[in-house]
């Protein structure tokens, strides 16, 4: 069984080089190629997965050793899998609403002249995502990582003719980056501390470390995982990113890719639970992040925006639940699948909607489109439903245990952190409401487009509505079938450990308590918007309204700080050496150009004044063999 | 005596430039075909080169070797010999001159009606019969193991360089003909003056070292093995301050060649006027003479002086990376851009070669070949779309990607590897360099780090200004790719997905030499703090 | 005879010819001041190949003799072709050894 492990990534990364490379005379069939290779790595997540169920606990971990990739002296990287329960749980979701998303886009990229390539590079994705979950070792990890941020650039930028999307697809990958120095530097860190940066050296002697270094490690792979699953401080990329196609926002930039940095801190387990602080850090950021994405997307008219501030709020819950440790982890995990159904779910009806209104994305010029689009409706509300934590659905059995998780931290601690989460819930609440309200119920507001076509909405094709009924279904499903017998966390158990916390209160409690917040985010949301009619043109707002609908002003800070000043810096040291580095070496040559045309003077053409320079000379070189002669 | 294939490697190229130099004026075509032909057979003996070098642990360390005496007043000796180093060296040199050819193929043909009266005028003949030459002085140099004859080589490929750079360069461009042609003839000058200063002050390193030589052994030598011999058997011991001057002499030469900051201005200038087969020659080929020298020559004869330069170097290499990146981002002409970038990775190799452990010495052989081949790769597209719309400006440019997709793909793939992205070999190499530096010096390896940013951020912002957004006026027609072109470029792309994947039949070579080298500067590997194998043996 | 007294006249002479040499303009004038010196140097070569009793001195001056010969030919002919084209045989009316 081993084996199918490198099978599983070949497949989608063959199917990317031949549709990049395929040429035009794929164009009419490629896209089915591309499904069907996600589709294969699907089939063999499942087989490996029933292979994995018949193993006891403990023996659940599979490894292929592909071959040496980098050895120099005792620097030794090798391009080997590991497949246990917490990277299958990966494979699954991500074959699995891979599989659903190609499917989708099939619909959705149809009259895109372009299409073969645009599943060409989901294929990349796919398969630079399984090797960044299957890696055994945080270099090889390393490549699945900048794998992703590469697609990930690629799909962003993939309407490369809107500046505005280049601009959004490169400042992705740059702030990524700025996370990947701390993926870097981790693993040196690794390297000088363990001698080794594969899971199995570094993970199991984390303790023989010095805390501080630990600490250190850990800090360093939160930046990694700040970048890429956009938390505060680098959490600017992401609503910019939804300039992508709408199956890529779904794919990559709310099921998948940018819960990577929560795979990175739960897979890294071992080093965060020796290094307190900077679970601390870790914790902080996901209560700051979860606040911040909230809000902002309480403010955003794009539909796509409002979601994305949506996701980064979710993978705040899941980031603070991995930095409390073994009481989390599981739950982490548990929502970021669960995070996986709906999210997608949402993100493709959003697409749908967008593809019968002419791609229009303000919310305030929907309206009204629940008897337009009955399919999209239902499923979308399904979604809606299990993000906001409705009683039964997925959403409200692994946010409530995030939120009980908080809580089990005990102390001040603990009430502030299931105090923030509860007010997260209210606000989530609140925006999803608020999305739900503008795009399906009041009046009609539709505007015509800027060619001036009204729009006609209609319900999109069996390839679009097929995977949004499935997404649904799972979002539906999910928490029921996790929860029954505690299956999910068995099933990880045995990776991330798992403890229980003293709460001050009980799970009953915390699911009134997040219930009734719900209920009082939905019955704000229906105030301010399911009461009264939508304006088409969004008003002044207050000054929060303003800046969280400039994200925060963390666009503008960005600018002011690094932009600016880098390019300032930039400009100045272009002239610096200009005139400072080459203007020494042009003046030397100057100055060497200087005295030989005064030396030149001397050769004045006249014949005697060479002879008296001649004679002089002599005299000179007489004189001196005379008195060396004396001396 | 066996045959002597080292000099066979670099004889071929330089009977290619005679012969390609004797063809008729008319006869271009066949002039090019020639030149091609002679670049594959140079290519060929490199591979029997390759084949025939021995990687078994307990080989020789220079193989291949060949003595002649030569000058035996001075003790001046035709010594050539490979290590693992000049083996992987000669082999870039061997694999990239055929596609920079294939490259610069109309780069050099007269301009219609421009074509002086004068029917000897050989323009294209002289083009391709530079390059070989200069092919022929560099392979001469990775091989010399005489450090006199060394410096020959090493001086002598100047020639031919000033003549490609100040020859012949892109056609028109905002300062028109003339100011073009003032501008070039700087650039050459400006290149000849810098290295030959250089060169100077090397010489002067060189007669000292036969002086320094001739006083402790029992006749003065150039012989590289023969030094490196006697200063194992402790025969040969410099007094302190010699071996810093001799050191100084060497490396401002070589330092002046990689280049490192301070002493880097000449490339952009050299780069920007010259083609881009030229460009592409000078710093992917010519400058790696410099770097290798540093490996070979500073470190191994002088280790103590090495170790006392160290931090003054590193700083230097430092300074190089930011200052080399942070300018990339600041240039509005591509190819400047592209030779500030370089100036960046020559500071990542000379950090990697002073870092002195075995992850350095091999990453800066590794980050030669893979920044030799990614450069290429870059520079080429570039030089590709600079001749098809006749400015080097970025400005100019917007949209290709609409109108020829596979030239925005290709350079787009190039300036990845450019950024080192993992899975292209300038990632290995770049995170090997970073593993050495961090090792010794934690606070340098963070500080490289941040290159890894800046980097992204020149290829990114050189990408999203030329290739995407909507197509810029007077680009609307712009053609593809010809065949020619993607030949070129197709094959340097696949070697890079390669070597990022699978570099260990490059690394098998260069370990035995890596380890010659680290016994030479008498240096280990910091060992990591908590070795986990030695736990585990323990229990 | 003393043959230092030869040497005593050989300066004389070399001094009589270098200052012509510096001081006279015509050219034909100067290069006979010129050939002075040359012959005071020969008589000093000959004097002291008597003064050490061996030949090689005078074997200088025969060289000597040849090498003043061919220089007449050569700098005569060109004086006259700068006097022909110049109208003029003064050293100082031009300059004519810069371009």
């Amino acid at each position: 069984m081993e084996s199918l492990i490198g099978l599983l990534v070949a497949a989608p990364l063959l199917g990317a080089a031949v549709l990049l490379l395929g040429g035009r005379r794929l164009d009419r069939a490629g896209h089915w190629f591309g499904l069907a290779m996600a589709a294969v790595s699907f089939v063999l997540a499942v087989a490996l997965f029933f292979d994995l169920l018949d193993r006891a606990g403990e023996e659940r971990t599979l490894h292929q050793h592909l071959f040496s990739w980098v050895p120099v002296a005792d620097f030794r990287a090798d391009v080997a899998f590991q497949l246990d329960q917490l990277s299958m749980t990966f494979v699954l979701l991500i074959t699995g609403v891979g599989t659903l998303i190609h499917l989708y886009s099939v619909g959705y990229m149809e009259h895109d002249e372009r299409r073969r390539r645009f599943f060409g590079y989901l294929n990349l994705f796919l398969g630079a995502m399984l090797l960044l979950v299957l890696a055994d070792n945080y270099l090889l990890l390393y490549v699945g990582w900048e794998g992703v941020g590469l697609a990930s650039f690629l799909l962003i930028g993939f309407w490369q003719h809107k500046p505005s999307a280049a601009t959004a697809a490169k400042k992705a990958f740059v702030v990524n980056r700025v996370g990947d120095v701390g993926l870097s530097i981790a693993i040196l860190l690794m390297f000088t501390t363990f001698g080794s940066f594969a899971f199995a050296e570094v993970l199991p002697n984390a303790d023989s470390a010095s805390e501080g270094t630990l600490t250190g490690i850990g800090l360093m792979l939160l930046l990694a995982a700040c970048g890429k699953s956009a938390q505060v401080p680098l959490q600017s990329w992401l609503g910019d990113a939804m300039e992508g196609p709408t199956p890529v926002s779904a794919l990559i930039h709310a099921a998948t890719m940018v819960t990577a940095g929560v795979y990175l801190v739960v897979r890294s387990g071992a080093v965060f639970d020796a290094a307190p602080d900077a679970q601390t850090v870790v914790v902080v950021v996901g209560a700051v992040t979860l606040l911040f994405g909230a809000v902002v997307g309480c403010a955003k008219d794009d539909i796509k925006k409002a979601l994305a501030g949506s996701t980064m709020s979710q993978i705040g819950y899941m980031m603070l639940a991995a930095g409390l440790g073994p009481i989390g982890y599981v739950f982490a995990i548990m929502h970021l699948v669960t995070h996986g159904f709906f999210k997608a779910g949402l993100f493709l009806g959003a697409g749908s909607v967008m593809h019968g209104m002419n791609d229009e994305v303000d919310m305030r010029r929907y309206g009204g489109l629940r008897t337009y689009m009955p399919v999209t409706f239902v499923t979308f509300g399904l979604a809606y439903l299990a993000i906001i934590g409705f009683p039964y659905l997925s959403g409200f059995f692994s946010k409530d245990e995030i939120i009980y998780a908080g809580f089990s931290k005990g102390g001040t601690e603990g009430w502030i952190l299931g105090g923030v989460m509860l007010l997260g819930a209210a606000l989530t609440a609140y925006y999803m409401t608020r999305i739900m309200l503008m795009t399906f119920f009041g009046e009609k507001r539709w505007q015509p487009d800027a060619n001036g076509h009204e729009p006609h909405p209609h319900e999109s094709p069996l390839t679009m509505t097929v995977p949004m009924m499935v997404l649904a279904g799972g979002a539906v499903a999910a928490g029921f079938v996790f929860d029954a017998g505690e299956s999910f966390v068995h099933w990880l158990e045995p990776v991330t450990g798992l403890e229980h916390g003293d709460s001050p209160v009980s799970h009953g409690q915390v699911s009134i308590a997040a219930t009734a917040v719900m209920v009082l985010g939905v019955a704000g949301a229906w105030f301010q918007y399911g009461r009264r009619p939508v304006p088409v043109v969004a008003p002044t707002g207050s000054l929060l309204t303003r800046a969280a609908r400039r994200d925060l002003l963390q666009d503008d800070f960005n600018h002011a700080a690094f932009v600016q000043t880098g390019s300032y810096l930039t400009r100045g040291l272009v002239y610096l050496d200009h005139k400072l580095v080459d203007g020494v070496v042009n003046g030397t040559a100057a100055s060497f150009g200087g005295l030989s045309g005064r030396l030149r003077r001397i050769q004045n053409g006249f014949a005697r004044s060479y002879a008296v320079s001649m004679f002089g000379g002599a005299a000179v070189l007489v004189a001196v063999t005379l008195l060396m002669r004396a001396v | 005596m066996s045959f002597p294939l080292l000099t066979a490697t670099a004889v071929a190229p330089a009977l290619g430039a005679v012969v390609t130099a004797a063809v008729p004026a008319a006869r271009r075509t066949t002039a090019k075909w020639l030149a091609f032909g002679f670049s594959l057979l140079t290519l060929a003996l490199a591979a029997a080169v390759v084949l025939r070098f021995d990687t078994a642990p307990g080989a020789d360390r220079f193989q291949l070797t060949e003595s002649r005496s030569w000058i035996p007043d001075f003790g001046v000796r035709y010594e050539l010999g490979v290590d693992g180093i000049g083996v992987a060296m000669i082999a870039l040199t061997a694999v990239l001159i055929p596609f920079l050819i294939g490259a610069g193929w109309n780069d050099a043909d007269p301009v219609e009606g421009e074509a002086p009266a004068n029917r000897r005028w050989r323009p294209t003949q002289g083009f391709f019969a530079l390059i070989l030459m200069v092919e022929a002085m560099v392979i001469l140099s990775f091989a010399a193991t005489d450090v006199f004859l060394f410096y020959i080589f090493f001086e002598a490929m100047l020639i031919p360089m000033y003549f490609l750079i100040g020859g012949f360069g892109d056609r028109a461009g905002e300062q028109g003909e003339e100011g073009q042609a003032r501008q070039r003839s700087y650039a050459a000058v400006k290149f000849l003056l810098y290295n030959l200063a250089g060169g100077l002050v090397m010489l002067a390193a060189v007669i000292g070292l036969y002086v320094a030589t001739a006083d402790q052994l029992p006749e003065g030598t150039f012989s590289l093995q023969a030094i490196l011999e006697a200063r194992q058997s402790g025969e040969l011991d410099f007094a302190a301050d010699t071996e810093r001057w001799l050191f100084l002499g060497f490396f401002l030469a070589f330092a002046v060649k990689a280049p490192l900051w301070p002493l880097h201005t000449w490339l952009p200038n050299a780069m920007g006027e010259s083609t881009a087969p030229v460009a592409v020659l000078i710093t992917a080929v010519v400058d790696k003479v410099g770097t290798f020298a540093m490996l070979r020559f500073c470190l191994g004869m002088f280790p103590e002086a090495s170790e006392w330069a160290t931090p003054v170097v590193v700083g230097l290499a430092l300074v190089s990376i930011i200052y080399g990146a942070l300018l990339a981002i600041g240039q509005r002409d591509m190819k400047r851009l592209i030779a500030y970038a370089s100036i960046s990775h020559f500071g990542f190799i000379v950090l990697g070669v002073f870092a002195m452990t075995s992850q350095g010495h091999g990453g800066a052989t590794l980050y030669m070949i893979n920044h030799g081949i990614a450069t290429a790769a870059l520079m080429l597209v570039a030089g590709f779309l600079i001749a098809r719309r006749g400015s080097r400006l970025i400005a100019d440019y917007g949209g290709v990607q609409k109108t020829a997709p596979v030239l925005a793909g290709t350079f787009l793939i190039g300036g990845l590897a450019t950024l080192s992205l993992p899975g292209t070999g300038p990632f290995v190499s770049e995170f090997l360099v970073l593993v050495s530096a961090f090792s010794r010096w934690q606070a340098v390896g963070i500080i490289a780090c941040t290159g890894i940013v800046l980097a992204a951020l020149y290829v990114l912002l050189l990408y999203q200004r030329t290739m995407t957004g909507p197509v810029k006026a007077g680009l609307e027609k712009l053609p593809d790719l010809r065949v020619r072109e993607i030949a070129v470029v197709a094959p340097l792309i696949v070697l890079l997905v390669f070597l990022g994947v699978y570099p260990k039949p490059l690394t098998e070579i260069l370990d035995p030499a890596v380890e010659h080298t680290m016994s030479d500067v008498d240096r280990t590997d910091p060992q990591p703090q908590h070795d986990v194998s030695e736990v585990e043996a323990a229990e | 005879m003393n043959p230092q007294n030869y040497l005593y006249l050989a300066a004389l002479l070399f001094t009589l010819g270098a200052s012509g040499v510096l001081l006279r303009r015509n050219a034909i004038v100067v290069f006979m001041c010129i050939e002075l010196m040359l012959n005071a140097a020969n008589l000093a070569l000959v004097t002291f190949s008597r003064m050490h009793g061996n030949l090689d001195g005078q074997i200088m001056a025969f060289f000597v003799m040849v090498v003043a010969a061919a220089e007449v030919v050569v700098g005569l002919a060109i004086i006259v072709m700068v006097y022909r084209s110049r109208h003029s045989a003064s050293v100082d009316d031009a300059s004519l050894m810069k371009l």
